[in-house]
């Protein structure tokens, strides 16, 4: 309380010198222009109060622009209702009972400008670090040339290079549309607003008004071409990283399908549906857990990874005990056997779960957003970028480095020779399958995190797996891994021209094209193999 | 073509041809002559049902042409069928004219809402009937020809076509969704007038579209027979069951697939443009992959590569769809008819074998079958008992059907499990439960059971049946004269 007591007191000495002598109004004088109730004199009102330099003045402009400023008509005395509700007298500060019939200082929009520049003016001095950076930012849109003592002092105290940049821009704005300034400082303030190189600088640069000086008109000119050529960069990077984005999200739904079709030729179209499952096994850990432990909430995907892996692996294996062995090598009908196995799955968990979304929350470490440059990049989806890679890393590996990865890659390579070396491929077969339902049972889980969870949420994405194994090459987990950032990039890349139906409808037809050209893929197997 | 015709139509054939003739004549001729009270009187709603089937029939027959003879399997007829059904929706958009909402004379009120300010050059011609009819044909045509040209060519095949041609349908479905495509976006076209100066509505017109889709269901049939029957149908099945060897030997495999994809998918066309004046709506939903994966199963079900199976497969999935979301909706007398022809077929089956058990057997279903002719007429008297009979002697029948099956089939718990499947799936109707809930589970359950046990499908499991009996006795036959030729020695 001191030590506010002491800042407000600082900050009033240094507006008492910022402000110049020339306004003669004092506070006390200014503040009964609000109790006139007319537009007019609230205005004169507000640039009084700003300019007076009292350690109150933040305050009434506050209470001005959040409605909480009273005036009493009969005695013309100001009062402040505070948030808690508490009542002060305006000019003193002091506690005071207002009487009834006060009114409330109205505001129009005009006015609401006025305040918004005046409380610019007023917090650049504030010890907050963030109201300052606020009251630059305010300045910086409103350009009122009344802020411009009020900036320059504060720009001469800034110790912060982020916040004093942020003055110097705001101060640049001001000079830029102040008719009466040196040209000479025009151009220089042109140069300031472009190394800034957002959105706002754009607009002020390109609403210029119309009796600028030509050099300084020229130099406007020049930088919003540089402005624009940035930002059309910063939109490439920022759409690269949404391509990115969906990449791996394509990559985690096409992963498991990759071994399932890719690795074994077993059309699995109820694929979707173990991602499905997998969403839903994150659902009913997090109401486990909201139920018996609130607390563990944040370590909920933790559980739900494994769990999904094994009860999609599970169903996997049971599938494929149960049904494909008996239609391998007849691939169109393990396509529709699958399809009709696809359609008992979705309803089985309509009928359990019903058919609405259930909701899946985000554990805290993956809410949120920070910016790099001009792009915002959620947690979500950078946490979904790394889980994909990592999931693709731990697949490579296991098939790599594991005693069931040589067999499985036996047994794909050819299955007479394993068997005659003592493999049990029927075995390997179950296991393959299991493993390749379980890596869609872990998509899942982190689909779960950006997509609704609902019956259908596994059919959104099987015609798009599909179209990656396709197009990545089939028997080849590195062709799936391009395939998945290619469409995601292409996609994402296509959306600003073509709209986003347009662009998914463009990249179909492009990858119809494709498969006809190359009927085996980007990276296609060769040799005996293929006939197979 | 006098030798064609007549070599394309087999005994089989012929039956075919003749029951779809008489539904096409009687169901029609019941709705219009009979009064509402008969017992024999077909509801108007039921013709338009009937109507639908029959335009699924179509569907399915085109689907099976290609998968059944020519070993392509296409997940997006559907897309055929659905533009199709546009060409012919646009002809009765048009048709509106200035009785639309916003009483616009040229614009379709979708149009009008969505500000157009003149027509899009691609409806101009749809207000004349003959260039609606020849767009019918011409879009699927073109499409599947453009389609197959590149897919073909690059010697696509297998799966791999059937995932692009899923693709493709999807791709028309995001298309026709969006608004600015020019086909009224989500909610299709609907609101129909007139057809040919009739209203769509009215119970004559109803009656002669039915009509007009038996015929083109007959029409289609010939053709297909036509083309199976010939010698390019024998270079389609040569394709079918070794591509390479086929290529190997000469043929240009490319342009006999391009053909009777192309071909294929005018049929799936027609059968779009009859669906949608009966049906009253099309919209982008009939693009949707799930659909066209459904026509599949009609076939699979009532057997790839026979036809009429694809036919009875449709009939039948569509049925059961129809049961399972709203109740029984097909008149009791309907499954008498279906019953008597069953049981006439069981009893000369079940007769020729001359054995004790058998013989029972027809007894037992004679009997039934007299009793049945002479309690039609009382059942449909009585109000309350209608709903409940309406499905009975339709599943005796069947169970007498099973049980001749059952004896006959050589894995007799095949035809065990076929039968307790069947009368679980036709005697749903009397459950008190609401079934729509239970029909994704029956429809999946087909596609695993008919792909697992019955990958024959009805008719072709008959044939196959049929053959393999005539063998027997053929053996058996050879090998009697051999042990009395051998005295003569």
């Amino acid at each position: 309380m001191v030590r506010d007591r002491l800042v407000a007191w600082v900050l009033a000495a240094v507006l008492l010198v910022v402000a110049a002598p020339g306004y003669a109004q004092t506070y006390d004088d200014a503040l009964t222009k609000f109790a006139a109730d007319s537009f007019n004199e609230t205005e004169a009102g507000i640039a009084g109060v700003a300019a007076s330099g009292n350690a109150r003045a933040i305050d009434v402009i506050e209470a001005l622009s959040d409605q909480r400023l009273l005036f009493d008509p009969a005695t013309k005395k100001i009062y402040i209702r505070e948030k808690s509700g508490r009542v002060l007298d305006a000019s003193t500060g002091t506690e005071a009972s207002a009487p009834a019939d006060v009114k409330t200082v109205r505001l129009n929009n005009r006015m609401r400008r006025a305040v918004e520049a005046a409380l610019g003016g007023l917090t650049l001095l504030s010890a907050d670090s963030g109201k300052r950076y606020e009251a630059a930012q305010a300045v910086f849109k409103s350009r009122d040339a009344a802020a411009l003592p009020a900036l320059d002092a504060a720009i001469a105290k800034e110790t912060s290079a982020s916040l004093k940049r942020a003055l110097i821009e705001a101060r640049a704005a001001v000079v830029l549309y102040k008719s009466d300034a040196r040209e000479a400082d025009r151009i220089d303030a042109v140069a300031i607003i472009k190394a800034r190189g957002d959105q706002d600088a754009l607009a002020l640069l390109a609403g210029l008004p119309a009796d600028a000086p030509p050099a300084v008109k020229r130099a406007a000119s020049d930088g919003v071409a540089a402005i624009q050529s940035q930002l059309a960069m910063w939109a490439g990077v920022q759409n690269a990283w949404y391509g990115v984005s969906l990449g791996s999200v394509l990559l985690l739904a096409a992963i498991g399908l990759a071994i399932t079709f890719g690795v074994m030729g077993v059309i699995n179209m109820a694929h979707g549906e173990m991602v499905m499952i997998g969403a839903y096994v994150t659902f009913v850990v997090q109401e486990t857990i909201r139920a018996y432990n609130p607390g563990l909430f944040d370590y909920s995907l933790l559980f739900a990874v494994p769990l999904a892996f094994m009860v999609s692996g599970a169903i996997g294996i049971l599938i494929e005990r149960g049904i494909i062995r008996f239609l391998y090598g007849r691939p169109l009908e393990t396509l529709l056997a699958t399809w009709g196995l696809s359609l008992i799955l979705q309803q089985a968990v309509r009928t359990m779960f019903g058919p609405t979304n259930r909701e899946v929350g985000n554990p805290s470490w993956m809410s949120g957003a920070f910016e790099i440059g001009q792009i915002t990049i959620t947690y979500n989806r950078l946490w979904i970028v790394v889980f994909c890679l990592s999931v693709f890393a731990g697949l490579l590996a296991l098939l790599r480095f594991t005693r069931i990865g040589l067999e499985m890659r036996a047994v794909t390579q050819n299955r007479p020779m394993a068997a005659a070396m003592g493999i049990r491929t029927s075995r390997v077969d179950a296991l393959t399958f299991g493993l390749g339902s379980g890596i869609a049972g872990i998509a899942g889980v982190a689909l779960s995190q950006i997509d609704n969870v609902s019956p259908n949420l596994g059919q959104s994405y099987i015609i798009d797996s599909f179209l990656v194994v396709v197009f990545g090459g089939v028997g080849n987990l590195w062709g799936t891994l391009v395939g998945a950032f290619t469409l995601g990039i292409a996609n994402k890349f296509l959306e600003p021209f073509a709209g986003a139906v347009l662009g998914k409808i463009a990249i179909l037809v492009l990858i119809i094209l494709f498969i006809q050209k190359r009927p085996r893929g980007l990276f296609a197997l060769k040799g005996r193999a293929v006939e197979a | 073509m006098n030798g064609l015709l007549i070599r394309s139509l087999d005994r089989g054939a012929t039956i075919f041809l003749v029951i779809v003739a008489a539904v096409g004549i009687l169901v029609p001729a019941l709705n219009l002559l009979l009064p509402p009270d008969s017992p024999f009187h077909v509801p108007t709603y039921l013709v338009a049902l009937f109507g639908k089937y029959v335009c699924y029939a179509l569907l399915a027959l085109s689907i099976d042409l290609i998968w059944g003879y020519c070993g392509i399997l296409s997940l997006g007829h559907g897309a055929f069928f659905a533009l199709g059904g546009y060409a012919m929706g646009m002809y009765l958009m048009r048709q509106i004219g200035s009785r639309g909402v916003y009483a616009n004379p040229i614009l379709p009120d979708f149009m009008v809402f969505l500000n157009y300010k003149e027509l899009p050059f691609f409806w101009y011609g749809f207000q004349s009937f003959p260039y609606a009819l020849l767009m019918v044909v011409l879009v699927p045509g073109l499409l599947a020809f453009v389609f197959g040209w590149f897919a073909f060519r690059s010697r696509v095949t297998g799966v791999y076509l059937s995932i692009i041609t899923q693709a493709m349908t999807f791709a028309l479905m995001l298309g026709f969704f969006r608004n600015n495509f020019g086909f009224g976006g989500n909610n299709g076209l609907t609101d129909f007038k007139d057809i040919l100066g009739f209203n769509v509505q009215a119970q004559g017109t109803r009656a002669a579209l039915f009509a007009a889709s038996c015929a083109a269901l007959a029409i289609g049939f010939i053709i297909c027979r036509a083309v199976v029957t010939s010698k390019f149908g024998k270079v389609l099945i040569a394709i079918r069951d070794a591509e390479s060897r086929t290529r190997f030997l000469g043929y240009r495999v490319e342009s006999y697939k391009l053909f009777v994809f192309t071909l294929s998918a005018c049929m799936a066309g027609v059968a779009g443009a009859l669906y949608v004046p009966q049906v009253g709506i099309i919209n982008p939903g009939e693009f949707a992959p799930g659909n066209s994966i459904e026509a599949v199963i009609w076939v699979a079900v009532g057997g790839r590569g026979t036809l009429t199976g694809a036919v009875l497969g449709a009939v039948l999935v569509n049925y059961a769809k129809t049961t399972f979301t709203s109740g029984t909706l097909v008149p009791f007398w309907v499954f008498g008819v279906v019953a008597i022809a069953a049981l006439a077929a069981v009893v000369m089956n079940v007769a020729s074998k001359r054995d004790a058990l058998n013989g029972a057997a027809a007894g037992l279903a004679i009997a039934f079958m007299a009793a049945l002719l002479l309690l039609i007429p009382q059942m449909s008297a009585s109000a309350t008992l209608a709903p409940v009979l309406s499905n009975w002697p339709f599943l005796v029948a069947i169970l007498f059907v099973l049980v001749a099956m059952g004896m006959s089939w050589h894995p007799w718990p095949l035809g065990a499990v076929f039968g307790a499947l069947t009368l679980a799936f036709f005697s749903t109707p009397f459950a008190t439960v609401a079934l729509a809930p239970y029909w994704l589970f029956a429809l999946g359950g087909l596609f695993v059971i008919v792909t697992l046990l019955m990958p024959r499908g009805i008719v072709g499991t008959i044939e196959y049946l049929w053959s393999e009996r005539r063998a027997r006795r053929d053996s058996a036959a050879a090998e009697s004269a051999a042990t009395v030729a051998r005295p003569a020695e």
